[in-house]
């Protein structure tokens, strides 16, 4: 297969469309760069590139929206979430894989099974949890659902497991503590599946929507997501803004993923095809 | 006597220490432990107590009432159309999305060069954030103002009404979902394919099966695992979309005459905008049994030895 020759036309076929196909599926994207960057005389000209391309709309969007302030929301609370799920949830696969207990099997199996409880049956009991906390609109309160998650546990016990236990036992025999243990010794040898760990929390957290909009009151705790949704009240429906703000929400995203590209998609594989 | 304690000695340090590290163990359980219990396991329990109760959040009186909630929503036309459209969602777009997927992973398996930027680029949208890319193809499926009509006339067709046609709106929904899980689909099956052992498919070869005959006998069978994993994984996306119909139908919350409306846009609207937690927690019970029923049926469909 590999020694196919270059002229082949099945492989020309197969650019063709690959090609084609990306085109497509990067429409959305070159629109919405384009029409940002449209002034409001242009934004409805059947035209795919502006005539005069400004910059405009990415100033009134981070100047006279509180644009800001929802980014900096969001990455706060990605951030924090990020940190506690990749210390918990390390922590937890890692006592399941490597330390002896009773009722090993049991936690193991009950976590897992918390895996079956889809978000939505629990967004009413959290959100009257959360009203008679005085959880609401802050946030811890937009934050608690997700600080330790089931999915990573599992995915950092399977490769906890592959450390090899005479590693472990060589600390001890260090004088190693049992935090130290996993501290120093067992987590920098399970690194690459940290690493998509933490990405894929990141980018939930600052994907996420349901509970945000459920939790969030007022538009100064707006999450990035909850702000754009609620956007048009804010900037007037006018969709030169409101493609400014989309870009300004996907941009970054997308500079992350250039940069972590093959960390992402091997993160992929790998929590995908170990499920 | 003193060999006996030398023995022993050992022995009962070693208690001592597994002891010790399972004190450690349930050290480092206990906050998550806590965790799972306090904000997955008992609010899942509450939302089944919710769902037999009248509860409505603003009156502190929340009478038991037995089945009452599930028989209102028996008796709703749009907990049935939400349930439809939910299903129609999964039969449209997963086959859409598998058949696509791997059709690109194939053909990126047989070329060299690019593979990596083709494959990136179809990645994208699955990392965009989902109210960014709602807000990107509503403008796009615009009747007046769009691309898509513009082009579509240019080429001399007629405009389409998309988000504003109850006929077009939810396949305009599953088309922008297939376009974000698209890039996913691809990574997991070009995954699958280079998980296929080389030997089978030459030696297949050297048995003189080509083309569609190989694909069919031999690589469709042993890609079989990454096709349960992909079916299993995006009925369960599909079965809770929300997201998208909410931000790409905002103004009328589930389109026009309720026909991109999907079951958990139907328990938020039921639950946080009309207030009646009882009936909203019933719909999510509901939904919690589909999802389990789906993914046990599916994985012991699709999981069947394949006989060759």
């Amino acid at each position: 297969m590999a020694g196919r020759a270059r002229g082949d036309p099945r492989v020309v076929l197969s650019y063709l469309i690959l090609a084609a196909g990306s085109l497509v599926v990067a429409f959305p994207f070159f629109w919405m760069v384009a029409s940002s960057l449209k002034p409001l005389a242009e934004i409805f000209d059947v035209r795919f590139l502006p005539t005069q391309p400004t910059i405009e709309n990415y100033a009134e969007v981070l100047t006279r929206t509180q644009f800001p302030r929802w980014f900096a929301n969001s990455l706060i609370i990605a951030a924090i979430t990020t940190v506690s799920v990749a210390f918990f949830d390390a922590l937890v696969g890692y006592a399941l894989a490597k330390l002896q207990f009773p009722g090993r099997g049991l936690i193991f199996v009950l976590i897992l099974a918390t895996l079956m409880i889809p978000t939505e049956m629990l967004v009413i009991p959290w959100y009257i949890m959360s009203s008679a906390n005085g959880w609401i609109n802050t946030y811890w309160g937009i934050m608690f659902p997700g600080l330790i998650t089931a999915f990573g546990i599992f995915l950092i016990r399977q490769f906890m497991s592959g450390v090899p236990d005479e590693l472990l036992d060589a600390g001890r025999i260090d004088g190693v503590g049992e935090f130290g243990l996993f501290w120093r010794i067992a987590l920098p040898q399970v690194k690459p599946a940290m690493a998509a760990l933490c990405i894929f929390t990141f980018l939930g957290n600052w994907n996420a929507f349901l509970w945000p909009m459920i939790v969030i009151q007022t538009p100064n705790m707006r999450t990035l997501p909850v702000g754009l949704a609620l956007f048009s009240g804010e900037a007037g429906s006018s969709w030169n803004l409101i493609m400014a703000g989309s870009a300004l929400a996907i941009i970054p995203v997308l500079l992350v993923f250039l940069v972590l590209q093959r960390q992402i998609i091997e993160g992929i594989v790998l929590t995908g095809l170990r499920n | 006597m003193a060999t006996q304690v030398a023995a022993a000695r050992p022995l009962r340090r070693g208690l001592r220490i597994g002891q010790q590290r399972a004190l450690w163990a349930y050290l480092f359980l206990a906050v998550p432990l806590l965790f799972f219990a306090g904000i997955r396991i008992l609010p899942a329990i509450s939302s089944l107590y919710i769902s037999v109760h009248e509860w409505n959040i603003v009156s502190p009186n929340r009478p038991y009432v037995g089945g009452a909630n599930f028989q209102t929503l028996a008796a709703d036309p749009r907990f049935a159309r939400a349930a439809i459209n939910t299903v129609r969602y999964v039969l449209v777009g997963i086959p859409a999305q598998m058949v696509l997927g791997l059709g690109l992973a194939l053909l990126l398996q047989r070329i060299v060069r690019f593979r990596g930027l083709f494959r990136a680029l179809y990645f994208m949208p699955f990392i965009t954030p989902i109210v960014a890319a709602s807000w990107v193809w509503q403008w796009m499926y615009s009747v007046h103002l769009g691309p898509l009509n513009k082009i579509l006339q240019a080429v001399g067709l007629p405009a389409q009404g998309f988000l504003r046609d109850p006929g077009q709106a939810l396949y305009a929904v599953a088309a922008m979902v297939v376009w974000q899980y698209l890039g996913f689909q691809v990574v997991i099956f070009l995954a699958g394919l280079e998980a296929i052992p080389r030997v089978y498919l030459e030696a297949a070869e050297v048995d003189g099966a080509t083309g569609w005959r190989l694909f069919w006998r031999i690589t469709l069978p042993l890609l079989n695992p990454t096709l349960v994993f992909s079916a299993v994984y995006s009925t369960i996306v599909y079965l809770q979309l929300f997201t998208q119909v909410l931000n790409m139908t905002f103004q009328d919350q589930g389109g026009p005459l309720a026909s991109t409306l999907t079951l958990v846009l139907y328990v938020y609207q039921l639950g946080f905008q009309r207030f009646k937690m009882g009936e909203a927690a019933a719909a999510t019970a509901i939904l919690f049994v589909v999802i389990l029923a789906i993914t046990l049926l599916q994985m012991r469909i699709l999981s069947k030895p394949v006989e060759y």
